[in-house]
């Protein structure tokens, strides 16, 4: 048992982070809503549709994005894009994925296999194989990580435009600053249980810190 | 439907090309061919006719040996970056994964037997005179057979550290059946052309059995994925 008694509403268009201590639970959480993952018992629902029995109609809609890249390394960015892109049914995938490439400013590398990317250069593309099919809700388990100042700008912008185009975000982060940034609700989980609900809080990196501070160096 | 198959075509189109790039799975198979090849017409005179018996045996050797080769490689190579659940977290049906796999692993047999079945026949000087039709339909449904059940199996077994291990031990008392029909087929209709009645039912059983397992795989590789 590693999550015990979630039970999680988000309303449509709501930008939420999740933090917590390593080993909490909250990629399991993701994973849960992502479908990697079954949980033992329990339900997700996405606007009153099942994630078991619609996954199809559900899983179009969501992108993930995991710790690891789902990259496949031999292949350019451009061949990992487009076969992502055709699984999602994405129309012009080609353009779509220069499109992407060229957002996440790696036009450059465009034909090189990403085996030799840096940690960096592949979180750029994992973020952008994503979105590719412009997914109204985002799952992202620590996007920021390995990601420069530059990229990090570009990230939280490409987040905060598609909060202002209705889309949900859930984002897993241990870096409080980017949270603030980009997020209206804050869930703090431990122990696999959801220990704080932070809505309509002053977005002040102060106050986040010390709640979480609160909770998690409290027992 | 439409669906399940232009899923299965993406992602076995996505691994053939992996293979065109990177050569690996067919560069070794063809290898290990090759060298079954040589071993066998070294140990054995091709030049004389009793020789021409271990045909048939040859022929799935290298479709048995050659299949394991891919079919380990095939769900190992979706494991570096996790990139099988980039296949789950879309929305792709299981079943179009297991198939998308299928056949690409049932491709790369093919061009290994397209290469290593001819060379064979000329090396052991062995001049077909029987049913070329019906030899096509045992070599393509006793490979498919082995290698619907043997994609299966490898997706489970991937999910173990000792998957290279763990493959053939469960493959073996499931593809019996399939391989023992084949092997009588072939040698039926290579050298005991009289006995053709008898090839025809194997073949029938061959294709009772390949409906009902791949049948069986198909749906159920949906669990193989489930963590
Ligand atoms: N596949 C698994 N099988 C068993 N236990 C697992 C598995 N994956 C994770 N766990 C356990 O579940 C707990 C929560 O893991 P999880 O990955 O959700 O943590 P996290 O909150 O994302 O941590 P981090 O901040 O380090 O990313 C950990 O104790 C971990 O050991
Ligand atoms: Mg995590």
């Amino acid at each position: 048992m590693i999550l015990r008694g979630i039970n999680l509403s988000i309303k449509k268009g709501e930008t939420v982070a999740i933090l917590g201590p390593n080993g909490a639970g909250k990629s399991t959480v993701l994973k849960i809503l992502g479908g990697l993952i079954k949980a033992s018992s329990g339900e997700v629902k996405v606007n009153g549709l099942d994630l078991k029995k619609d996954s199809y109609d559900v899983k179009r809609k969501i992108g993930f994005l995991a710790h690891n890249s789902f990259l496949y390394d031999h292949l350019t960015p451009l061949e990992n894009l487009k076969f992502f892109g055709k699984l999602y049914g994405v129309e012009n995938v080609e353009e779509r994925a220069k499109q992407l490439i060229d957002e996440v400013g790696l036009s450059f590398f465009t034909h090189d296999p990403v085996r030799s990317f840096s940690r960096g250069m592949m979180q750029r593309i994992a973020i952008a194989r994503a979105i590719i099919h412009q997914p109204e809700i985002l799952l992202f388990d620590e996007p920021h990580t390995g990601l420069d100042q530059q990229a990090i700008k570009l990230l939280n912008d490409v987040i905060l435009r598609m909060r202002d185009e209705g889309s949900t975000i859930l984002m897993v982060t241990h870096d409080f600053q980017q949270a603030i940034e980009t997020c209206d609700r804050f869930i703090i989980i431990k122990n696999g249980k959801i220990v704080d609900d932070l809505q309509n809080v002053e977005r002040n990196i102060d106050t986040i810190t010390e709640k979480y501070m609160e909770q998690v160096s409290g027992l | 439907m439409n669906n399940l198959f232009k899923a299965a075509f993406i992602i076995a189109g996505k691994d053939l090309y992996s293979e065109w790039k990177t050569k690996q799975v067919v560069t070794t198979m063809l290898i290990f061919a090759g060298l079954v090849i040589v071993t066998f017409s070294f140990a054995f005179d091709p030049s004389n006719n009793a020789v021409r018996a271990i045909i048939p045996g040859l022929i799935w050797v290298i479709t048995i040996f050659s299949a394991i080769l891919g079919l380990n490689r095939s769900f190992l190579s979706e494991t570096k970056n996790d990139n099988l659940y980039g296949m789950i977290v879309s929305p792709t049906d299981p079943s179009s994964i297991y198939l998308g796999k299928v056949i690409a692993n049932f491709i790369f047999v093919l061009i290994v037997q397209l290469v290593s079945i001819p060379a064979l026949f000329i090396l052991f000087d062995f001049r077909f005179m029987g049913n070329f039709p019906l030899f096509l339909a045992v070599v393509v449904l006793g490979t498919f057979g082995f290698i619907s059940v043997g994609t299966f199996l490898a997706g489970l077994s991937s999910n173990s550290r000792s998957s290279e291990m763990l493959l053939p031990i469960l493959l073996f008392p499931i593809v019996s059946p399939i391989i023992i029909a084949a092997v009588q087929a072939t040698r039926i209709l290579l050298i005991d052309i009289e006995q053709i009645a008898s090839a025809i039912s194997w073949i029938q059983l061959m294709g009772v059995y390949n409906l009902v397992f791949f049948v069986l795989c198909l749906v159920l590789f949906e669990y193989v994925l489930e963590v």
